[in-house]
């Protein structure tokens, strides 16, 4: 602050005076920006089809969905007046920045959310009412129903699906081949699936069964819960507020995977997978079986000679987890009937097919499961089918419980995978404080 | 020399003579422009503390008594309720416990390592300055990006250090170096080490530049030992510089964020949770405001107690 001759007296006056009064106006501001509750304000007052003028629009979306977004706003971009500014942000990051944009009203036009973490913005108000737009679509009851249930809130609609991402599992075919397995047979248990990881491995060298994030809760919850849906098990109560982790058919899926982290089965580096390379390991093709994101399925070397089937249950059955983006308008954004257009387009048979579909990712809309690109690859229609199957599950607090890397459910999966288990009943409960929190 | 007297003394009776004959009101008037002027240096910097320190001070201090979700806003008072929440918090007392324990290790193996590093460099030999150069460069670089970079080095999957071991005949596979906790920690620790030695390097090395030759000179003739001049003279001498080093690393230490969050995650199993890694995730990952503001003003208040003990010691040491 340099020298102290100046007049310190009436400085320190003037400066107490300045805080006092920026304190005033710091507190008024602070409680008029509760004024506005969880109501969702907006909502579309043009057309089914929206307005297309030439506005700009803004729009967020996560790295994991990343192509999928880029395809859909350069296909918009390129045919309409309206023009799409994409963010991309950091998927680790992605909540985070939505909160604090939230907090000072800074959200942009559009912006994509992972799906189960939408019951929480929808909650708080952060997406605009879109009932009668999206029940005015002709397709409207082909959407997908796991997306528009989980922005659902109070009986109203705010969001569609925007990248449908379902975990299955990828298995090598060269792999199966040299341990002799029948590359057209995937398991269809999970014990099957623990010996054909299991032969594979075998195979010595640095070739490997199986891999999966072990430090990586939305990892586990993407990846694991499927084989507990698949006995017909649930995982949560209805209302999300209540886990049930803890059961019979959860505790073998856990002594599954703790056999192939103690027999190294897995590829090295389970134990410390963060999520943020999870998928890059099978590409490579050194891992014989493993569950993963069907978006990856349009990115797998040309060369590599993968088949896709169901995440199955430990008896048979098959589920899967319908996750992926769904994305909404902001309840702040002055364009809504621009961005509807945005919307409205996206959902309809030319993005769908000729965009989603030709990139070889699941489409939003089940009367579009079968189409001209489906057609030409049958692992896609394996897919596809499988929207029917799979599950959205549905938690306000789904972000702190499940994806927190210092949450109760990572803790709850390594204890059980990396642990001796015995713990599985107490880190249970404290996923359900969580849940209720 | 006689008519020196009058001629100094001709300036020095001027400006009396000047300050005699205003008015009172001219005087005040210039007191009054004097007063306007010093506020006027002042005022930018006042401003810029009032606006960027001291408002989101009392702003966070309101916050942490009141009921304060990220996406709804503010819900009124609450008070004491953030702070009861936050001190019952499971991951509250580890993470205090892990950010004094990977203070202590950092700012002594910091210090030593940047202590040893001034010693060698200190002296104008040839190729000094090029190991000066090459010992502070990592300091150039962000923290953020200095751990992302050596995210990627540890990474058991892509990086390169992985296999290394095995290569050597030191392990069976590859070695995961954030695996266990105490890797982990160690890991970072080595991180923060390789980022920051060459800075402290730097402080030390003016320090020790400052001691007077004179002195050295003196002990050698005296009979003086190389330990004995270390202990004697060097460390006593240095002690301002260490002290600036000291007070720097122990804040920094216990701030730590950026090399935790991009390296560990505040894992494995929760056990390098540092306290602003709990103010994010109390933000960020719980959504609320309240809390997170009330843990602030916690490691506020700690922060201040510790500072003020260390300038104390300090002070203490120094008069002595």
């Amino acid at each position: 602050m340099g020298s102290t001759t100046g007049p310190r007296r009436p400085l320190r006056r003037l400066v107490t005076g300045a805080v006092a009064l920026f304190a005033a106006a710091g507190l008024l501001t602070a409680c008029g920006s509760g004024d506005e509750g969880p109501s969702g304000g907006g909502g579309v007052a043009a057309g089914p089809e929206g307005v297309d003028d030439g506005t700009t629009l803004t729009m967020w979306t996560r790295a994991a969905t990343r192509p999928q977004s880029e395809a859909l706003v350069e296909a918009y971009n390129a045919s309409h007046r309206n023009k799409i500014e994409l963010t991309v942000v950091p998927t680790d990051d992605y909540q985070a920045k939505v909160g604090a944009a939230a907090g000072s009203r800074d959200l942009p036009d559009l912006f994509a959310a992972d799906v189960v973490f939408v019951p929480n913005y929808t909650s708080s108000g952060l997406f605009a009412d879109l009932t009668e737009s999206i029940d005015a679509l002709p397709f409207a009851e082909h959407l997908a129903r796991s997306h528009i249930d989980a922005g659902t809130y109070e009986g109203r609609k705010h969001v569609v699906p925007h990248t449908l991402d379902l975990s299955v599992l990828f298995y090598n075919k060269d792999l199966y081949r040299r341990a002799g397995l029948d590359p057209e047979k995937p398991p269809t248990t999970l014990r099957a699936w623990d010996r054909h990881a299991r032969a594979v491995d075998a195979l010595g060298g640095d070739v490997n069964g199986t891999f999966f994030g072990g430090n990586c809760g939305g990892c586990g919850v993407f990846t694991w819960w499927p084989s507990i849906w698949a006995a017909g098990e649930e995982v949560l109560n209805e209302e999300g507020t209540e886990a049930h982790l803890d059961s019979a058919t959860a505790r073998t899926v856990y002594d599954t995977y703790r056999g192939w982290a103690e027999d190294g089965i897995a590829a090295p580096g389970a134990r410390d997978e963060t999520g943020t390379t999870w998928t890059g390991v099978f590409p490579k093709g050194k891992v014989g079986v493993m569950p993963m994101p069907s978006t990856t399925l349009g990115l797998m070397p040309k060369d590599l000679d993968v088949g896709v089937a169901p995440i199955p249950g430990p008896d048979g059955g098959a589920s899967t987890f319908v996750g992926g983006d769904a994305v909404g308008i902001s309840a702040t954004s002055d364009s809504a009937d621009q961005a509807w257009n945005f919307l409205a387009w996206s959902l309809g048979d030319e993005a769908q097919v000729d965009v989603v579909a030709a990139h070889k990712d699941v489409v939003a809309r089940t009367d579009l499961a079968s189409n001209k690109h489906s057609e030409a690859d049958p692992r896609l229609v394996t897919v596809n089918e499988l929207v029917a199957k799979g599950r959205t599950p549905y938690a306000p607090m789904f972000g702190q419980t499940f994806n927190d890397p210092n949450g109760p459910w990572l803790t709850l999966m390594r204890n059980a995978v990396f642990g001796d288990g015995s713990s599985l009943e107490k880190d249970n409960a404290a996923v359900t404080a969580s849940l209720a929190d | 020399m006689q008519t020196a007297g009058p001629v100094t003394a001709g300036p020095r009776a001027r400006p009396q003579h000047r300050r005699r004959r205003p008015s009172w009101a001219s005087a005040s008037r210039r007191r009054l422009s004097r007063k306007v002027k010093g506020l006027a240096y002042a005022a930018p910097t006042a401003v810029f503390v009032t606006v960027f320190f001291l408002l989101p001070l009392l702003l966070v201090g309101q916050m942490s008594l009141s009921d304060w979700p990220l996406l709804a806003g503010d819900r009124g008072v609450n008070a004491p309720d953030n702070y009861t929440r936050v001190t019952d918090g499971t991951l509250f007392w580890p993470a205090v416990r892990f950010t004094l324990l990977y203070t202590v290790i950092a700012t002594v193996v910091l210090l030593g390592l940047a202590l040893l590093l001034a010693l060698l460099v200190q002296e104008s030999r040839p190729g000094a300055g090029f190991f000066r150069t090459v010992y502070f460069l990592p300091g150039a670089l962000g923290l953020a990006s200095a751990s992302l970079l050596f995210w990627g080095l540890y990474s058991p999957t892509t990086g390169p250090l992985s296999p290394l071991p095995e290569r050597l005949g030191l392990a069976d596979g590859p070695v995961s170096f954030l695996a266990t906790p105490t890797s982990a920690l160690l890991s970072t620790v080595f991180l923060v080490v390789w980022k920051f030695a060459g800075f402290y390097m730097l402080i030390l090395l003016v320090g020790l530049q400052r001691i007077p030759h004179e002195v050295y000179e003196a002990a050698r003739m005296d009979g003086a030992g190389r330990g004995q001049i270390f202990r004697s003279i060097t460390l006593p001498l240095l002690r301002p510089s260490l002290a600036l080093c000291l007070l720097l690393c122990v804040t920094g230490s216990l701030l730590a964020f950026d090399q935790f969050f991009v390296l560990t995650k505040g894992g494995p199993d929760n056990s390098t949770v540092t306290l602003v890694q709990l103010i994010y995730r109390e933000a960020f990952q719980r959504m609320n405001l309240g809390t997170a503001a009330a843990l602030s003003v916690i490691v506020l208040a700690a922060l201040l107690v510790l500072n003020a003990l260390q300038f104390r010691g300090l002070r203490r040491a120094d008069e002595s």
